[in-house]
């Protein structure tokens, strides 16, 4: 296998509390802390690893979103990627249209896997990985925990609800990672020097020619109903008379 | 007037509990009809099950020996061939529907509804955002049809005693051979559902061992409750991935939910904010986990846990 391209996301770090614009509009997001998506830095992580066993040449590393996401791209390469790709948009990108950019640049490098988070943890939408399998007709394998390359096939255990399913596909492929499949490494000081010299490419959205397509409207914005603070009792005896009252015990 | 396909969600051999939940969902939809489809090797038992189930007009049998494991890229060509006929192709947000529906949306060219949680109208649906911090309304096109995936917690089972007719569709759309299922592991119990069962008693990382979580499992089977865990426990390798609750694992919405030894990650809570009654037990009182619980006690699990199974009767 030659290349491996990682789809990056920048996202509301996932430590920060994340509150709804009091007008509804929107999410705060001044001021927020951004990273990369948690589980898009453990896609890399693992694509990383395959190219150190010596079963891949290349680390690509992808975001479409803003100019500021050359950030996260940053960090990817500081991680050890070899090059980075922005498709830069002013606004938000929906699912299917990132996925098509994907297509787009998979067809213009020549891409053997691709490695992305199982969902990003702003829309919660996860919807780009399978999509892009979708409409370039090769194999997915969602929510890994244990991904072994040989030659041209992939072995991937995946975790489902009902435990962990094994499944075999012919590469080129879509890989979307799970929490547990690694833990991503630290940057280094050195690392991030070097990762100013690697090759960041930018394409506007406008030049992709990609056709969005009809998309979702976001109405409005809310904050969810917060449940109210209970009772709490001083023992065992009080927490199964509190249960008792409530016809639970 | 709508007219929506569900995608039975089922193991080979039964209807999962999801496929009831998702019928409740596309039923608050104004005069909507309902057809559910099956896709399996034998259909039959499942088709038999989906058919008692209310408000489904009929349930359309596709039956291939490519569909003895659901494989979405072998699926989504079948579904995306009868497709045509609705407005809406609704499935679970379960490991199966993320998985198959993102899938079937992008080969109709349309974006996907994630995790619809109520329906506001027609093509008008609310759903979480940012592990639910934030819940979003959102309009899907009225020129096209809406893909979606049902959020099986926000919604009691559609009821059953129906017998909804059972008509065969096989069809003979070309699928790939590119995807093979190699085997399913998983811990076998005798233990009620946790994606479905009326109690649930989770534990956390301050089990501090699998050995300890017995402590749960047997709370748990004196209660008749379904075991769950954090991502903590489960990371900690405790207890295995299919008991994980949380923004990554089941999102689920038992009558009684007991947290033990939980802290209470905000991952964790959008996992049971749907919970009839939430009880926390942890030794930190400062423990995210009691802002939300409707009982807590501050109390050792160790010596708490044993006195309350203890207790019970």
């Amino acid at each position: 296998m030659e290349k491996i391209l990682v789809g990056l996301k920048r996202v509301v770090d996932y430590n920060v509390r994340v509150r709804v614009k009091n007008d509804g509009s929107g999410i705060e997001t001044d001021g927020v802390k951004m990273s990369i998506n948690p589980f898009d830095e453990i896609a890399l992580e693992e694509a990383l690893r395959i190219k150190e066993r010596g079963e891949a040449s290349e680390v690509i590393v992808m975001s479409v979103g803003p100019g500021e996401a050359q950030q996260q791209l940053r960090t990817g390469l500081a991680m050890g990627a070899d090059r980075a790709i922005l498709v830069e948009s002013d606004g938000p990108v929906d699912p299917l249209s990132i996925a098509r950019i994907f297509k787009t640049i998979i067809d213009r490098d020549g891409i053997d896997l691709v490695l992305m988070g199982k969902q990003a943890i702003d829309n919660d939408n996860s919807q780009t990985p399978q999509m892009l399998a979708a409409i370039w007709g090769r194999p997915q394998a969602t929510f890994a925990s244990q991904i072994d390359t040989n030659g041209d096939k992939a072995s991937v255990i995946r975790e489902v609800d009902a435990g962990l399913e094994k499944v075999e596909i012919d590469l080129p492929a879509v890989i979307s990672v799970d929490l547990r499949l690694n833990e991503p490494r630290y940057v280094k000081l050195p690392d991030i020097m070097k990762a100013k010299k690697k090759p960041l490419e930018q394409i506007a959205l406008s030049d992709m020619g990609v056709d969005t397509g009809p998309t979702i409207r976001e109405l409005t914005f809310e904050p969810p109903v917060e449940r109210a603070r209970g009772v709490i009792v001083d023992d065992v005896a009080g927490l199964i008379a509190a249960l008792k009252d409530k016809g639970l015990a | 007037m709508s007219k929506i396909l569900v995608i039975a969600e089922h193991d080979g051999s039964a209807l999962n509990p999801s496929v009831a939940k998702v019928v409740a969902c596309a039923a608050t939809i104004d005069a909507a009809e309902i057809d559910v489809v099956v896709l399996a090797s034998d259909a039959g038992v499942i088709a038999q099950q989906a058919s008692q189930i209310d408000s489904v007009s009929r349930v359309l049998t596709v039956e291939r020996t490519e569909n003895s494991h659901a494989i979405s890229a072998v699926l989504a060509p079948q579904i995306v061939a009868m497709a045509g006929d609705y407005s809406h192709v609704f499935g679970p947000s379960t490991t199966f529907g993320k998985d198959l529906m993102p899938q079937i949306a992008a080969l109709l060219g349309i974006n996907q509804v994630s995790d619809i949680m109520s329906i506001e109208g027609s093509h008008t649906f609310k759903r979480p955002i940012y592990a639910g911090s934030g819940l979003l309304t959102v309009e899907a096109p009225t020129d096209a049809t809406v893909v979606g995936t049902v959020r099986i917690a926000s919604f009691a089972s559609a009821s059953s005693g129906n017998s909804a007719s059972i008509e065969n569709a096989d069809s003979s759309v070309e699928v790939p051979a590119h995807t093979r299922f190699v085997e399913l592991t998983s811990a076998k119990s005798d233990r009620p559902d946790l994606q479905t069962s009326a109690k649930v008693v989770s534990g956390g990382r301050a089990l501090a061992s699998e050995d300890n979580f017995e402590l749960i499992y047997t709370l748990a089977d004196k209660m008749g409750a379904a075991v769950g865990a954090s991502r903590a426990a489960v990371d900690a390798g405790y207890v295995p991935n299919e008991l994980q609750v949380g923004q990554t694992g089941k999102i689920i919405a038992p009558n009684l939910y007991i947290a033990i030894g939980i802290s209470g990650a905000i991952q964790h809570l959008t996992g049971i904010k749907d919970a009839g009654t939430i009880v926390a037990i942890n030794k930190d009182e400062e423990a995210p986990i009691f802002e939300v619980a409707d009982i807590g006690l501050v109390a050792d699990l160790f010596t708490a846990v044993p006195e309350l199974t203890e207790a019970l009767d």
